[in-house]
């Protein structure tokens, strides 16, 4: 998500970084290709156009500061401009006094209403609301029985009644009421924006259920029509927000970004997959450290949090360091890294996650296949992977399905990988302070954990994204778009 | 906060280590001999033949078939898109009531393209070779200028293969598969064809192979019933390959001449999803039955990932064609010029609406003349 339009950013920006001059033929070419960029991106021209003006403004005015290099402030102020497209803050859900709090979706058809309308309900329950989902799309086949199907996946109950949309939506609010539900989710049907007797309707749907949020579901994909689909909706109903689905595509989203400069509304939710529990507020901020290849810590380490047991990870970064780590340690880890998405997706989140890795298609069977040579091993063998002869590897081949190189493969960077902690849990020990006697990493000093990931030639970990706090990025990072020397990139938030 | 660096480790150690492991297996893979389980047992499909004359049934068939007796073009349909042609009007029609060619002239045509999502790589191309017919002064007023723009345009629409492939003579039946990513209106497309095609007096046969999304199978029912032909079905969760490869076995069984092949909506950078399509493709004319075509359906509201969109899909299931949906909205579908000049997919389809009778041959002639026309 957004990856293509990231590291279309980081080449263009390469170019400038560190340059002590910049010429007006240096800024045109840049500007160019942030145009082309971004309407690559699908981006609204008339967005694109404002957007490059004012960097152009302000790249002029540049050469005032003292502090950074030219070719530093443009950077900076690129990155300024894409936070100020996404907007600044998370959208906050308040709920209503008198519940039940009401939730209107609206959109085209196809744009994903009715996926998010039941993980919205997931994510509502989820902050331990109770939730009724209206199934109010009378228009597309089967679309109710959908709803009702998704209902029963997140248990939510869903109630709708054939006939009249604007009936069926009040009636689901008599019965929110009646059962004592505290949040309702009104799906609609998909309707054109230039269709005036359906816009009509939605908006006697509002009106009969005045929603507390009314969202406007937009497909990452939608190109330059975005816009005028918003516009209109916004006219009509006043949008509170945008859910934006489909992301996991391989598509830029710049649609969606144009959307809140149009209309002044924030993204509020994004939809990273298909499944009911990839749906997550929408942080903009990070997003915008995300497109410029600086990584979304702040989202990974919630995550993180949220799967990892403290003490457990604490145990475990202290096998790491001291080289103890197995390979059933790792089958272990790797099940609680699986709790928290996509493979693909937390790379994303990683700050200057290596080239190669990025740009390999991550596909979570790929889980399932390392799970089963791990498997197929014996617990002396997970222990002590050198003890693994070739008729060990043969067994341990067919036993997961694989070939004897893949074995190698694993085990080999398997030991690299726990070399490579060994040595970064000495460092970290010997630098960071409150190490134990059992060598556990008490606090670990992140500016020196990052020094000795790059000495070790792990340049490409080592940049933390930013805007996290208590863990300020290093001076120095080759990896992402800070420059070298480029100051604490919080301070541009 | 405390403990977050820390598990930060143990989660960049396991990815990274994971991440080039990535890359070595996914060559693996790719190199493996794939194993095809087209008779999974788990799956015992139901054909439903449309009920003949149940009074529920009725009702809806007959309420639609006034409007959808006829296939063709109608001027309903041309108007519907008429009206959606606005943002091309409104600035065309500026342009036409200027006497000089300016750099502002220019700009004026680049964004207006580009707010059809034509994009950027197709606009440049399209308006670098009409200045330098302006600069041999073979163009010098902005209405000669629009004029070649718009010849320039239908001649990028050139491609002369745009009838859906229905061959007698392979092995029977054909099979018409629908494949495009999720929402762009796969299993719509299909009721529209199926009742087409029925009237030309075609025996379909729909196989509801969506088996993933929630009631996919249920809303292709509706659609069967209305066009009032039979459809196979499989358990939600289960099989695509099969349920198409059974939908064939029955339709070779029963003589029907055409199998309608729905399938799930897959974003085209899930590999195991263009796996699976690709194996679905395969299986389905492993016994009887042809391919003859693969219909990719693009949302007319799709922006540049509509390239790679048809670029992934092409590669996958060899697409012989597009379906453009949804464009009786506000969007235009540029980024059909790109599919037609960079890939030589041509556009076969063209939906206008809801209705059954909304789906219409394209014709590019026609598109880009609505593109240009005066309001």
């Amino acid at each position: 998500m957004f990856d293509n339009l990231s590291s279309r950013f980081e080449s263009i920006l390469k170019k400038v970084r560190g340059k002590g001059r910049l010429t007006e033929a240096d800024v045109d070419e840049v500007l160019g290709e942030i145009r082309a960029a971004l309407l690559d991106a699908d981006v609204n021209v008339g967005v694109v156009r404002n957007v490059v003006a004012r960097i152009r403004e302000a790249a002029v005015g540049a050469e005032l500061s003292q502090a950074l290099d030219p070719g530093q402030q443009i950077v900076k102020i690129v990155s300024q401009e894409l936070t100020a497209m996404l907007g600044g803050e998370t959208l906050k859900i308040s709920y209503a006094s008198k519940p039940p709090t009401v939730v209107l979706m609206a959109g085209l058809q196809g744009s994903g209403k009715t996926t998010s309308a039941a993980k919205l309900a997931r994510w509502f329950k989820s902050q331990g609301r109770h939730p009724l989902l209206v199934g109010a799309d009378l228009q597309r086949p089967a679309a109710v029985e959908q709803l009702r199907t998704l209902g029963k996946q997140i248990d939510v109950p869903v109630f709708s009644e054939p006939g009249d949309p604007v009936t069926t939506a009040t009636r689901g609010l008599a019965e929110a009421r009646r059962i004592g539900k505290d949040v309702l989710i009104v799906d609609t049907a998909g309707r054109l924006s230039i269709d005036a007797d359906l816009m009509d309707e939605i908006r006697r749907i509002s009106d009969a259920v005045t929603p507390n949020y009314t969202f406007l579901v937009i497909d990452a994909m939608t190109g330059q029509d975005a816009v005028n689909t918003a516009e209109a909706f916004h006219n009509t109903l006043a949008i509170d927000g945008v859910i934006l689905s489909k992301l996991d595509g391989d598509a830029r989203g710049g649609a969606a970004l144009s959307v809140k400069e149009v209309i002044g509304r924030p993204i509020a939710f994004a939809a990273t997959g298909e499944k009911l529990d990839a749906f997550e507020q929408f942080h903009p901020d990070r997003m915008a450290g995300r497109i410029l290849g600086m990584g979304d810590m702040l989202t990974l380490i919630e995550q993180a949090e949220s799967v990892f047991e403290k003490e457990e990870a604490e145990k475990t970064a202290a096998k790491l360091f001291e080289g103890e780590f197995t390979l059933d340690d790792f089958l272990d880890q790797l099940q609680q890294v699986k709790k928290m998405g996509s493979m693909s997706n937390i790379m994303g989140m990683i700050p200057g996650m290596p080239k190669a890795a990025k740009g390999a298609e991550i596909d979570d069977s790929m889980i399932t296949v390392t799970e089963a040579i791990i498997r197929s091993m014996t617990l002396e063998e997970r222990r002590r992977p050198e003890i693994i002869n070739g008729s060990r590897r043969n067994r341990i081949a067919k036993g997961s399905g694989t070939t004897v190189p893949d074995i190698n493969k694993l085990v080999k960077q398997f030991t690299e990988m726990q070399k490579m902690m060994k040595r970064m849990g000495g460092m970290a020990a010997l630098s960071g302070g409150k190490a134990n006697k059992k060598g556990k990493p008490g606090k670990v000093n992140p500016l020196k954990m990052a020094k000795a990931m790059r000495e070790m030639g792990l340049s490409d970990l080592a940049g933390p994204g930013g805007g996290m706090k208590g863990f300020p990025p290093p001076g120095n990072n080759p990896s992402g778009i800070p420059s070298e020397g480029f100051p604490d990139f919080r301070d541009f938030r | 906060m405390n403990s977050a660096p820390m598990i930060l480790l143990v989660l960049v150690g396991i990815v990274l280590l994971f991440g080039i492991g990535v890359v070595v297996f996914n060559r693996r893979k790719s190199a493996l001999p794939e194993s095809i389980e087209e008779s999974a047992p788990v799956l015992v499909p139901k054909v439903v033949e449309a009920p003949a004359a149940s009074p529920a049934s009725v009702a809806v068939v007959s309420e639609v078939a006034v409007e959808a007796e006829e296939p063709e073009p109608t001027p309903g349909a041309v108007r519907r898109f008429a009206r959606a042609a606005g943002i091309f009007n409104g600035s065309f029609a500026v342009l036409r009531g200027k006497d000089k060619i300016t750099s502002e002239t220019w700009e004026e045509l680049e964004e207006t393209l580009l707010r059809a999502d034509v994009g950027l790589t197709t606009t440049t191309a399209l308006l670098e070779s009409l200045k330098s017919r302006v600069g041999r002064k073979d163009i010098s007023t902005p209405q000669e200028l629009l004029d070649a723009l718009q010849g320039a345009m239908a001649g990028q629409l050139s491609s002369n293969s745009r009838e859906l492939q229905f061959d007698s003579s392979v092995k029977m039946p054909n099979i018409w598969l629908f494949v495009g990513v999720n929402g762009v209106g796969k299993t719509t497309t299909i009721g529209k064809v199926a009742f087409a095609q029925k009237a030309l007096g075609r025996s379909v046969l729909l196989a509801a192979g969506d088996t993933f999304r929630a009631a996919a199978g249920e809303q292709l029912e509706t659609w069967a019933q209305r066009a009032e032909v039979p459809i196979v079905r499989g358990n939600e969760g289960g099989d695509p390959s099969a349920v198409i490869f059974d939908a064939v076995q029955s339709a070779a069984a029963n003589n029907r001449e055409l199998v309608l092949g729905d399938t799930a909506g897959r974003l085209q950078n899930k590999s195991n999803l263009m796996e699976e399509l690709k194996k679905v493709r395969r299986v389905a004319e492993k016994e009887a039955g042809t391919v003859t075509e693969v219909l990719l359906v693009i949302d007319a509201t799709t922006g540049q990932n509509g390239l790679s969109q048809a670029e992934q899909f092409a590669l996958a299931t060899n697409v012989t064609g597009v379906v453009l949906t949804k464009l009786d909205g506000s969007a235009k579908g540029g980024i059909v010029f790109a599919i037609e000049t960079q890939l030589g997919i041509p556009v076969k389809l063209v939906g206008l609406g809801e209705t059954i009778g909304d789906l219409v041959p394209f014709d590019p002639e026609e598109y880009v003349r609505e593109l240009f026309a005066e309001a």
